[in-house]
């Protein structure tokens, strides 16, 4: 049991660090995008195309980033959770930043219009725009949140699996099932359900509530 | 007062030319013509959301545009009617107090606190209505304000209208409803593919069009 | 709940020290808790933690190859004598041993049960065209079927009946049970499974060819330098030591009623040159 709640706050942790991080440059970038008067084509293809990322695909590339052999081995960041945290901030980043922009450009016209016409400057535009976000926000950190959280390909990659060290609850639930512990495997699922769920259910509600 | 003249507004495949209107303090200038006529544009030119290519607006005063479907901020229904006011830098105890006197002119007080997204089709009118008249704006630009309303909002939002009239504003409406126009307007511009074909006080224009097309559109016989 | 953080920050302190020993090895000797049973008095003796990542074969060989784990424990030996050759390895040492066996439904229709050879056993198999999984994931297990069918002059790729898992042998056990072919697989996994899965150990016997051998490899601190060679050594040293053999030789006899493991002190059945 005690296993279970540290391998379930590494997870929160890993994801948790891995969101903000994802969130710190991918929510700039996207409502900067969302809010341009312009459509940016590129941009929205790139991020759109960076959705799909494969997570093998991240974390083999971090993999040989992180590897000692690799360009950043001297950090010695393969299988440490700072390790993890980079390379599932990387599949969180076009997540968060391709849900900003979307719901930042769909505020944007009605938005600038509002202000506007109610005789506000350029910069109030973008300040309402802000602050009108919220929501979208939210729902950006929640997908980004909710991919890295459920990820395995990528985890297992950089992270190895260490037990006591960098095992997540998705690592945790592909030995037990490789174990043919399949009950202690389904309850592990159970608990990733349940964290996802919950931490989802917090932002949406935090989201939710009305400005003052 | 907001007065245009000359004004021009080039799309592609579209030409927006408006030699001349005009709508004094007091007075209702309704804007006609079918979808795609360009009174939207017109409104917007009017407002200066666009920019004219060519001519100009005049404007004594600030003007406050309602959108076809008014944006109601994530906000309270009170911080929403505020919203106007804050923008102009008033402070926020003052604007509350202004922005709650104009929801119960346009009867929504007993909903201040609530959620702005929650409201109704006749509500969120009203709410933009209250949150564009708290800026006291000397004119005010209207885009079919009253489509999509049951009778009873129309009844009120119109009502609404006719009262800001009568406390001097110059009124621009972009509508559909004739009937709405016959009531409302102390002038009507027919706008038809760009062009303004008529324009005149409203008993001449409604009672004695002089273009045949504004006859056949008056009487519903122009079918697009 | 506060134990739980308290863990967790004993985890990460660990993880961030860097001090740790990296040791790649086999899903086969990870999952089936030798490791958690012998680790512990190495790191309460020397304050050396143990990481373990726990992968097939081939991928420990090619993760300590680029010198991201500090030592192998792997079950290979044509693999471990190219690691060797490479200069990626030294103090190859054998620790253990126990045997593959070829298991299958109990209905047996290519009569497997029967054969006292291996290539035999096989060689029927291919001829019935009977369901066999392959792991086909690169692990020592993998290269042992491999090198049995080449032995046994057959190529079965591309057979209908030949299914690749590419998965670790639970899955594969789980696979093959599910539906009704047989696979090469590890003594002890099996013994973890044999309760879980509808199969039979059908080839089990005292063959030369079916030996498992596990050994173990410190990475070569010349080519990598940053490796914690002194540490891999001192666990080498420490896995021959005769009261840890002796964990190894009784580890879960009780409970399956056989040795899951034969202790090598360092002698190799196979030759790994």
């Amino acid at each position: 049991m005690n296993e279970i709640l540290e391998i379930t706050l590494r997870s929160l942790l890993v994801s948790g660090s891995a969101t903000l991080l994802a969130a710190l440059f991918g929510l700039p970038l996207g409502i900067w995008l969302g809010a341009r008067a312009r459509p940016q084509r590129l941009a929205a293809s790139l991020l759109y195309a960076g959705m799909g990322l494969p997570p093998v695909v991240v974390g083999l590339l971090f993999y040989f980033l992180l590897s000692r052999s690799g360009p950043l081995g001297s950090l010695g960041l393969l299988y440490s959770i700072p390790g993890m945290v980079l390379a599932e901030s990387v599949l969180a980043f076009p997540l968060i930043a391709g849900f900003a922009m979307a719901g930042v450009a769909a505020k944007a016209e009605p938005v600038r219009r509002l202000v506007k016409s109610l005789g506000g400057s350029e910069l109030q535009v973008h300040l309402t725009l802000l602050a009108e976000s919220r929501r979208v926000v939210v729902a950006a950190l929640a997908a980004g949140f909710g991919a890295v959280i459920s990820e395995v390909g990528a985890v297992t990659i950089v992270g190895g699996d260490i037990r006591h060290a960098t095992r997540v609850l998705t690592t945790a639930v592909v030995i037990e099932t490789r174990k043919g512990e399949l009950e202690r495997a389904a309850a592990l699922g159970v608990v990733l359900l349940g964290v996802t769920l919950l931490v989802t259910a917090i932002l949406v509600v935090f989201g939710d509530r009305e400005a003052p | 007062m907001i007065a245009a003249q000359n004004l021009e507004k080039r799309f592609p495949g579209f030409l927006l030319r408006v030699p001349r209107l005009r709508a004094e303090p007091g007075e209702i200038l309704a804007l006609l013509g079918p979808s795609g006529a360009g009174k939207s544009t017109l409104l917007m030119l009017l407002a200066g959301l666009l920019p004219p290519d060519a001519g100009r607006v005049e404007r004594t005063g600030p003007a406050v545009y309602l959108d076809q479907q008014p944006y109601l901020l994530e906000r309270s229904v009170l911080e929403n009617a505020a919203f106007g006011l804050r923008l102009k830098g008033v402070p926020r105890a003052r604007a509350r107090r202004a922005a709650l006197s104009w929801l119960s002119r346009v009867g929504l007080e007993a909903l201040a606190e609530r959620p702005a997204r929650g409201l109704s089709g006749g509500e969120r009118v009203r709410l933009a209505l209250a949150r564009a008249l708290a800026t006291e704006p000397k004119s005010l630009l209207l885009d079919e304000p009253t489509a999509n309303l049951d009778p009873a909002n129309v009844a009120r939002v119109e009502a609404l209208i006719g009262e800001e009239r009568h406390r001097g504003r110059a009124i621009v409406l972009v509508t559909h409803n004739l009937f709405q126009a016959k009531r409302l307007a102390d002038r009507a511009l027919f706008l038809l593919a760009g062009e303004v074909v008529e324009e005149g006080p409203a008993p001449a224009f409604f009672e004695a069009p002089k273009d045949p097309r504004t006859r056949a559109f008056l009487s519903g016989e122009m079918v697009w | 709940m506060r134990r739980g953080f308290a863990a967790l920050f004993l985890g990460l302190s660990l993880a961030l020290a860097a001090s740790p020993l990296r040791l790649a090895t086999t899903t086969s000797v990870h999952d089936s808790g030798l490791l958690d049973a012998i680790l512990p008095g190495f790191t309460a003796e020397t304050g050396i933690p143990v990481e373990v990542i726990a992968v097939g074969t081939g991928q420990a060989l090619a993760i300590a190859g680029r010198g991201d784990a500090d030592a192998v424990l792997v079950h290979a030996p044509a693999l471990e004598a190219q690691f060797l050759k490479e200069k990626k390895g030294v103090l190859h040492t054998c620790i253990a041993k126990n045997r593959f066996l070829i298991v299958g439904p109990p209905q047996d229709p290519a009569g497997v049960r029967w054969e006292t050879n291996v290539l035999n056993a096989l060689r029927k198999i291919y001829l019935k065209g009977a369901l066999f999984v392959s792991r086909g994931d690169n692990s020592g297990t993998h290269k042992k079927e491999l090198e049995l069918w080449q032995a046994a002059g057959l190529d079965p790729r591309g057979q209908p009946w030949y299914l690749e898992s590419g998965s670790g042998m639970g899955a594969t056990l789980v696979l093959a049970s599910e539906k009704g072919a047989y696979t090469l697989t590890d003594l002890g996994t099996f013994l973890f499974m044999r309760e879980k899965v509808r199969l039979e150990a059908l080839f089990d016997r005292d063959d030369p060819r079916m030996i498992n051998q596990y050994s173990y490899m410190a990475v070569n601190p010349e080519r990598f330098p940053w490796v914690r060679f002194e540490a891999a050594k001192k666990l080498r040293d420490y896995l021959l030591r005769p009261e840890v053999q002796e964990t190894i030789a009784n580890y879960l006899k009780e409970r399956f009623g056989q040795s899951l493991f034969e202790p090598l002190h360092g002698r190799c059945l196979i030759p790994v040159p």
